[in-house]
Formats: C-alpha cells, sequence, structure tokens
C-alpha cells in the first residue's frame, strides 16, 4: 500500500463543537475522555485525533453507528466543518490553512459530494441540478448544458433532463445528486451516507453501479455508511468509527478477521462471512501444466506436489481444461497426448463470486473449482477445505487482500529444469 | 417610587429632538414630502384619465394573467360596483396611496430582511424595531409625521410604510432561514459564493414565503387607510372617517364595502403571484 499515492493525508484532526473548545482540546490532550470534557466544559468532542491517508483511486469507507463522528469527519475533508485542530491536506495541499478563495477553487474543482436526503435543488431542473456546480464556475451555457447531459447519462437518467426533483424516486433523485457531483469531474467524490435514504433493493443496485462507476472512471470516493454489509461490499478499505475515535482501518477482510478490540469484534460478529467473502479471498495459487508438455511432465508435477488432478493451459495462460493423475497415467503408458485425456468440462468461477453461490459448485465437483479471468487465464483454484475453513472464521485461509493475490505462475520452467 | 427617583424628561427630550430635526432638516423633510406627493397624486390623475370601465377591464386582465379567471370576473365585477356607488375617484386615490407605501416598504423590506437572514446581529437588531413598529399605536408617529411631512396623503404614507413594512421584512427572513439546511450545504461544497447561495437557492426558495408577507404588507396598508385619512390623505379612508363623525351607518358600511372589495382584489392577486411559476416544491 506504501508506494499507492496518497490523495487525502488527515493528520490528528479534531473537532470540538461548543464554547470554550481550545479548553476542551487541552483537556483532551491531557486524556480526559468525552463525557468528561462534555462535564467541565460543556463542549462536545465530534471527532478525536483523527488520522488516515486516503489513497488515489480508492473507496475509502468511514462507518460508525450515528453519533460517531463520521458526518462530522466526512465534513472536514472539504470543511463544511472547520476542524479544531489538525492538518488535512489534499494532494499535498493543507485545506486547512487556505482563505475563503483557495477554498473555493478547492471544493468547485476537486471535491464532489452527494448527501444523504439528495439535497436536491427544488426549483431547478435536473439538468438545472446538474449544470449547478458547472455554473457557479461561470462555465458558458453550452458547454456546461452538455457537460451535465454527460453526467447524467453516466448515472442512466438521460431523457430526464427536463423533470423536477420532486417528480423521481428517491434512487432515481440521488443518481442526479451523483450525476451532480461527477458533472464538476472532481477527483474526490464524498458520499455521505448516500444510499441510506433508499429502500434495500434500490440500495443494493446504486451499490453496484457506484462500483462500476469507480471501475470506469478510477476516482477517489469517500463513503459514510452506518451500514457494516454496504461498507464490507464496497470499500477497498474501512475505516471504524466509535465516539469520535477511529478504532480500527483496515481492509473488510482485516476487520472481519482481526477486530483491534472488543467492540470492533461486537461490531462484525454477525457478518454473514459467506456473502462477503468472494472466491479472491480463499482461492489458492494454482498449478498447471502446458498443454504441449506432454502427459509425462504433468503426472512428475502431480506427484512431486501430492495432488491428484491439475489444470492443463495453452502456451497463452489460457485454461484448457484439467487432467487426473489417472488419466495421465494411462495416457503416458499408451503414448496418447494430454489433450486426448483432457476433461474439458472442468468448474470454472469468477474471482469475485462469494462464497455463498459457491457451495453449490464445490459440493458437486471431484477436482478443485478453477478461478479464471474474462481472458480464460487460470488465477487460482478454490479446494473444499479452504471454503469451510474460511466460513469458520479461520484467517489462515483468508488471503490478505484480493490485491496482494499474485498472478499464478506454473511451474513448467523447474519442470523443464528436473527433465 | 417617584421621590426616589428623579423624574426623567423623557417626553422634553423628545420634543426637542423632534424640534431640532424640523429645524435642521426642514428642507430634506420638504423635499421626501413633494416627492412622495408627487408620485401619489400623479398615479390617480393618470388613472383618472382612463375611464372607469376601461381602468376596470385593464384591473381583470391583469387579474386574469396572474391568477384566476374567477378571480378576474370578481375584479370587473367588484370595481365597477364601486364605480356604480360614485367612489371610483376615492378609490383611486386609496389605490395609489396603497401602492407607494407597499412600493416603499418592499423596497426597503425585502433588501432588510435578506440581510437580517445573513447577518445575525443585524438581525437581532432587526427584531425589536419590528416589534416596535408593529405594536406602537399608529397616532404616537403620525404626529412627528405631521411635523415633518405636514398635513395631506405624505404623512399617511408614512404611516403605511411604517405599519406595513414588519411582514414583509419578518417573511423574508423566515423565507431564507427555512431553506433546509442540506441544500445550504450543498452550495457551500460545491464552492458557491455567497452571492450565488443567495441568489440561485435561497431566495428562489424563498419566493413564495416572500409573496405571503408582501400581500400582509398590502393587507396591513389597507388597515392603515382610515388613520391616514384622520391626518388629511384623501381617499376611501377619508369617505369612511365623514361617515363615521357624521353618524351616516349607510355610507359608512358602502365605503368600507369597497375597501373590503380592493382588498380582495389585492389578496387574491398577490397570492397567486407567489405561487404561479414554482416548477418543484420542497419535498
Amino acid at each position: 500500500m506504501d508506494d499507492q499515492i496518497k490523495k487525502i493525508e488527515v493528520s490528528n484532526t479534531t473537532k470540538i463543537f461548543g464554547k470554550h473548545s481550545k479548553r476542551a482540546a487541552q483537556l483532551l490532550a491531557e486524556g480526559k475522555t468525552k463525557s468528561d470534557i462534555l462535564k467541565m466544559t460543556g463542549a462536545t468532542v465530534g471527532v478525536k485525533d483523527a488520522s488516515f491517508n486516503v489513497y488515489d483511486g480508492e473507496i475509502f469507507v468511514i462507518m460508525g453507528l450515528s453519533g460517531s463522528g463520521k458526518s462530522t469527519l466526512v465534513r472536514m475533508l472539504n470543511r463544511l466543518i472547520e476542524p479544531t485542530i489538525g492538518k488535512i491536506l489534499i494532494d499535498g495541499e493543507n485545506i486547512v490553512g487556505m482563505n475563503k478563495e483557495q477554498l473555493r477553487d478547492v471544493r468547485r474543482k476537486k471535491i464532489g459530494m452527494v448527501f444523504q436526503n439528495f439535497a436536491l435543488f427544488p426549483h431547478k431542473t435536473i439538468q438545472e441540478n446538474t449544470e449547478y456546480g458547472l455554473e457557479i464556475q461561470g462555465i458558458t451555457k453550452s458547454e456546461r448544458q452538455e457537460k451535465a447531459r454527460e453526467s447524467l447519462r453516466l448515472v442512466g437518467l438521460s431523457g430526464y433532463e427536463e423533470q423536477y426533483p420532486s417528480q423521481l424516486s428517491g434512487g432515481m433523485q440521488q443518481r442526479v445528486g451523483l450525476a451532480r457531483a461527477l458533472a464538476n469531474d472532481p477527483d474526490v467524490l464524498l458520499m455521505d451516507e448516500a444510499f441510506s435514504a433508499l429502500d434495500p433493493l434500490i440500495r443494493k443496485d446504486m451499490q453496484d453501479e457506484l462500483l462500476q462507476l469507480h471501475h470506469d472512471m478510477g476516482k477517489t470516493i469517500i463513503f459514510i455508511t452506518h451500514d457494516l454489509d454496504e461498507a464490507l461490499r464496497i470499500g477497498d478499505r474501512i475505516a471504524l468509527m466509535k465516539d469520535g475515535d477511529i478504532v480500527q482501518i483496515g481492509t473488510p477482510e482485516e476487520i472481519l478477521m482481526n477486530p483491534s478490540n472488543k467492540y470492533v469484534e461486537r461490531f462484525v460478529e454477525d457478518v454473514d462471512l459467506s456473502k462477503v467473502l468472494t472466491a479472491g479471498h480463499i482461492m489458492k495459487k494454482a498449478d498447471s501444466v502446458q498443454v504441449d508438455r506432454g502427459a509425462r511432465v504433468a503426472l512428475r508435477l502431480m506427484k512431486r506436489l501430492n495432488i491428484s488432478s491439475i489444470y492443463i493451459v495453452d502456451k497463452g495462460n489460457q485454461l484448457l481444461g484439467a487432467v487426473t493423475a489417472q488419466d495421465a497415467v494411462q495416457a503416458s503408458e499408451t503414448g496418447k497426448s494430454l489433450e486426448d485425456v483432457l476433461l474439458k468440462d472442468v468448474p470454472t468461477i469468477s474471482k469475485d463470486t462469494v462464497l455463498t453461490d459457491l457451495f453449490d459448485v464445490v459440493s458437486t465437483t471431484t477436482i478443485p473449482v478453477a478461478v479464471i479471468n474474462e481472458q480464460k487465464h487460470l488465477e487460482g483454484i478454490i479446494i473444499r477445505g479452504a471454503l469451510i475453513g474460511a466460513l469458520a472464521g479461520d484467517g489462515q485461509f483468508i488471503n490478505s487482500s484480493e490485491r496482494t493475490v499474485e498472478t499464478v505462475k506454473t511451474e513448467e520452467i523447474e519442470v523443464k529444469d528436473n527433465e | 417610587m417617584n421621590d426616589l427617583l428623579p423624574r426623567l424628561p423623557f417626553a422634553d427630550w423628545i420634543d426637542t429632538g423632534v424640534d431640532w430635526l424640523v429645524t435642521h432638516f426642514g428642507t430634506v423633510f420638504d423635499g421626501i414630502s413633494a416627492f412622495l406627493k408627487g408620485i401619489v397624486e400623479g398615479a390617480v390623475d393618470v388613472m383618472a384619465l382612463v375611464p372607469s370601465i376601461v381602468l376596470a377591464l385593464l384591473f381583470a386582465l391583469l387579474a386574469w394573467f396572474i391568477s384566476t379567471r374567477r378571480i378576474a370576473i370578481f375584479t370587473l365585477v367588484g370595481l365597477l360596483f364601486i364605480d356604480y356607488l360614485g367612489y371610483w375617484y376615492s378609490m383611486l386615490q386609496m389605490l395609489s396611496l396603497v401602492i407607494t407605501s407597499v412600493a416603499i416598504a418592499l423596497v426597503i423590506g425585502i433588501p432588510l430582511g435578506i440581510w437580517g437572514s445573513q447577518n445575525s446581529t443585524v438581525k437581532k437588531i432587526i427584531n425589536p424595531v419590528l416589534d416596535l413598529m408593529q405594536t406602537m399605536p399608529a397616532f404616537v408617529y403620525l404626529l412627528p409625521a405631521i411635523f415633518f411631512f405636514d398635513i395631506g396623503v405624505v404623512p399617511g404614507v408614512v404611516a403605511s410604510v411604517i405599519f406595513s413594512m414588519p411582514p414583509t421584512i419578518r417573511l423574508t427572513m423566515l423565507g431564507i432561514e427555512q431553506v433546509p439546511k442540506d441544500l445550504i450545504e450543498a452550495t457551500e461544497a460545491f464552492g458557491s459564493t455567497s452571492w450565488q447561495r443567495l441568489t440561485k437557492v435561497q431566495i428562489p426558495l424563498a419566493k413564495q414565503t416572500i409573496m405571503a408577507g408582501v400581500n400582509q404588507s398590502i393587507m396591513l396598508s389597507l388597515s392603515m387607510v382610515v388613520i391616514a385619512s384622520m391626518v388629511g390623505a384623501p381617499g376611501l379612508g377619508e369617505e369612511v372617517y365623514r361617515a363615521v363623525t357624521q353618524l351616516k351607518t349607510g355610507i359608512g358600511v358602502e365605503t368600507g364595502v369597497s375597501i373590503v372589495i380592493v382588498a380582495i382584489i389585492l389578496d387574491r392577486i398577490t397570492q397567486h403571484a407567489g405561487k404561479k411559476k414554482q416548477g418543484g416544491t420542497l419535498t
């Protein structure tokens, strides 16, 4: 992770609401608790000494229950709420020290925001709403109209330009909210409980669409939610907040598998792992043999690895099928090629398949299930033991992060050397 | 009490203050007086040039354009009825007084209301002043108004302005403050300037509430016409005042009903002006 570009760096940022915030900050530094400070000064600690980095292009979820300070924290990132103490760097520039004009410029060009209750302007049409951020920058009418139309197209709302927000359903209104934020083409998107006001089915659709948009546009997204399932579903990394504190930051797997304290543990204990973990999390490195190496090489590799079947790929590493040890023995004795004994009808799945959809495939096959990507390249295999182990919550069966799983290298070179 | 504390001569101070103003700013007040008088009487003269039936039709058309056909018909019938009763010219005088007063009240009141909505200190100062304007008996400020502006229509205008301005200011402030917080947040988050926030979001969304204030100002201004007539403002109010002092109940009712007709017309038209062309509603 360290080699990634830091988009936002928040260091030791605190927000205290109410009078006597200076004194409250001092008490906080002395280690007094939130309730002590409230009693002594009447000031409320909103966010306490938050430090984290958000990397370029990731979806960073800030999650916590109501009152945990997550909305305050996100509003400090564009200074809708002034931090009491702390430093917030966006692209290396400290926005806390900026004057009004500089801040306005950052808000106009770098940061877009989507709100829980949509916050669309009821007196403006969908088109005008979407244009708003461009309009206030003084961009010409024709240019902003075009950008807004493009943005509405992205969220699937072409044809609704002349409607008013009140004529649209909640899900569609939030698409407008998203389109309005995207129209400015900001690097960073702040989404404050953006889907919380939507009903569950629509919410899931919106999550999918957001992931798709994120995939296509590669924006840095900071997403606030109180819903753990949502956080696990869309977050590359999650910061869990409680009473103004960030209690843990990590990938969904880290949060699930290694809760840093009792609070996180209690928070995540009811999570249905089979709906969160994907094939990518539990797949193991796959061993394969190129088809033209012949049955003998395949057999030898199987023996050495102590496995009873092996996947066969072509020169381009595309999956062709599998061969069992039995068939390989037969082939090498009769001088047949690997192709002749190849099992072509092998079960395959993609890396994103959640475990709950794996049960059926895994239970009906005798060989490990192949995980392939869109190019039909073999990425890994799923063995039954790992599936069950992961569901039992055993961390050793779970890959630390989807992205750290390396592309599987075949061991053909090594085998060749042995010959 | 009176023995312990010396009685401060507030009344004397105020009298002296008024005298001082009249002596030193007499020409200024004369100028304002002449200006207002010119506007009110000029408007009456212009309207009087048009035959009553034509003017009634024009008003009806205006009503139709702004609101509904029903109100347009009521406008036509109501105005012709006033003409039939023989109060047409008095009605024009009253209308001119009311429109001038309300126009002044709006020109001062709306910007003040906007200012108050943006600045809490201003608001803290405005609010008690508005209370004063609304509760202070009108005669109390009519008296100095006579000193400043002489007898006639002008102190009537001044009294009407003072009495009718508060609702416009209050409802302008209220309307702007009622714009939901998240919309304000959205304007901020996109990097709007205060002026952009005000003109593109706050005022358009407060329009309906502001128009309700305008409507109230018109109604209050109408309710002042009888009092204004006591300092010499001509019009239907004067007719009512005369009927009352001469104990002529019949004429009193005729003129009173005429005022009510004008009031209903103005009320319905302005109510509709606020509602029309509001594309979306706050959800």
